[in-house]
């Protein structure tokens, strides 16, 4: 058995909030680049440069990327051998969360009540998932999510009939009604299968995938990544919805056993901000 | 083409203004976002009178980070602007003349925008840190209660929009897409 004590979980929240809304992971800096290089647009070739410009003086200027620093969500891996002490994770999280966002001069989105809309002043709660792993290590996964394209996020319920001409049907209607509002390129996160809760959480994990991971995967899910990219970045929506051949960085696929009766199909739409960063104790 | 325009947008300066236009504005416009847009509905609704002034008005959609020490404003990008498109046409008949934000609007924003000979611009969605930079002063004009939702009044220089909707019609995100779309065939 190892101890950890929830301390160390609060101020690795707290670090991780602050750098991940000023430095975005290599892999998505990388897919901008290469973006920049093939786009066909002179209007599109703009935008991407206007982007590429506000992630250096983002990490420069210590300035977040975007003003929607987002809402915290917080995958929590954690090792069976591991007795947290000190206090409760959740507060531990949480407290991480506060910590980040006040200090950090990052933008306190969260309202405390969905009806009421009382902001919290701190960003917390924080939405976060647990899992139980074997080991005596914990890895926290942190991706704050802005709500420009979390809003054109969809989840549909298919017949298995449908099958993989329905998922690209549902992910096509996703990204098309989403143009311009989710401020494409944008990162496509689809999750295929499982429970309706499932699906949307396995679409959301897949947004915290490296661009053009192609591991642990089905041969079809690789397939339909590949073929939808191709397919949105025809679609003309372009950067910043102004036109172009870029609408996506990139599709990330995960799926999971499914029953008898359905096809359930997510797709979580993220912006070209996509923040995810991860740690390991 | 690239303009580069002063505050405030009058008739003329519209008519000017096209789509696919890249303008760089430069003078003050107002701040709002959701929760201030209700509010001014609801003095509307009541008959009050309003805390800002419309005439000729330019309102940015926008929620900022914390400005950090010795700066005006913190990451200081357009938030969708289709969540306004319920107070939109009133505030535009009642004498603004320019919006800045990003995304679709409905119908009866473009009608309303026509009719008033007003502009529709978009910043560019997710860079924040660069516009940021070109936002000289801040000031909460009223509702600090709503956080970075409060109204400001904030001055820009050289301030990098595109006109996606003008008062003759043209949409650029209908337009633009069509000419960029990968017909079935070229696949």
């Amino acid at each position: 058995m190892r101890e950890i004590n929830v301390k160390e979980i609060t101020s690795a929240i707290k670090e991780m909030c602050i750098t991940v809304n000023h430095d975005l992971s290599d892999d998505m800096k990388d897919a901008l680049k290469k973006a920049r290089e093939t786009e066909v647009s002179p209007v599109g070739q703009k935008v991407l440069s206007q982007l590429e410009e506000n992630l250096v003086i983002a990490k420069e200027k210590t300035i977040p990327i975007c003003q929607d620093t987002g809402m915290a969500v917080v995958f929590l891996e954690v090792g069976q051998e591991v007795h947290f002490t000190g206090g409760a994770i959740e507060e531990a999280i949480n407290e991480g969360v506060r910590q980040g966002y006040v200090e950090g001069y990052l933008r306190k989105s969260v309202v405390g009540d969905p009806i009421e809309r009382v902001n919290t002043k701190d960003n917390t709660p924080a939405v976060i998932h647990y899992s139980i792993v074997p080991g005596e290590k914990v890895k926290i996964t942190l991706a704050p999510k802005g709500f420009g394209s979390e809003n054109m996020s969809r989840i549909f319920m298919l017949k298995p009939a449908q099958g993989i001409e329905g998922v690209k049907e549902a992910i096509r209607t996703a990204v098309s009604d989403a143009g311009p509002n989710a401020c494409p390129p944008m990162v496509v996160g689809v999750g295929v299968g499982g429970t309706f809760e499932k699906a949307a959480l396995l679409a959301k994990q897949a947004l915290t995938d490296p661009v053009g991971l192609k591991t642990e995967k089905p041969a079809w899910a690789c397939a339909l990544e590949e073929e939808m990219l191709s397919e949105i970045n025809g679609s003309g929506i372009g950067p910043a919805g102004l036109g172009g051949s870029t609408t996506a960085l990139s599709v990330n696929v995960r799926s999971f056993a499914t029953h008898i009766a359905g096809l359930p199909v997510a797709v979580n739409i993220c912006c070209h901000v996509n923040r995810h960063t991860s740690k390991v104790l | 083409m690239d303009k580069k325009i002063n505050l405030p947008i009058t008739e003329e300066i519209s008519q000017d203004l096209h789509i696919g236009d890249f303008c760089f504005l430069t003078g003050e416009m107002y701040v709002a976002r959701d929760a201030a847009h209700k509010r001014l509905m609801e003095l509307i609704a009541e008959g009050k009178e309003l805390p800002v002034d419309l005439k000729g008005a330019t309102v940015y959609y926008m929620g900022p980070s914390p400005a950090r020490e010795g700066r005006p404003i913190g990451s200081a990008g357009p938030t969708t602007s289709s969540r306004m498109d319920f107070a939109a046409p009133t505030l535009l008949d009642m004498g603004l003349k320019a919006m800045v934000g990003k995304g679709k609007r409905t119908p009866e924003v473009l009608d309303a925008v026509v009719r008033n000979k007003a502009t529709y611009f978009a910043a560019i969605g997710g860079a924040g840190a660069l516009l940021s930079e070109r936002i000289k002063e801040s000031e909460i004009v009223c509702y600090e209660d709503l956080g970075t939702e409060a109204i400001r009044r904030i001055r820009v220089e050289d301030f990098p929009v595109v006109v996606v909707a003008d008062c003759h019609g043209g949409n650029l995100y209908e337009s633009a897409v069509k000419e960029y779309k990968r017909s079935a065939n070229s696949h």
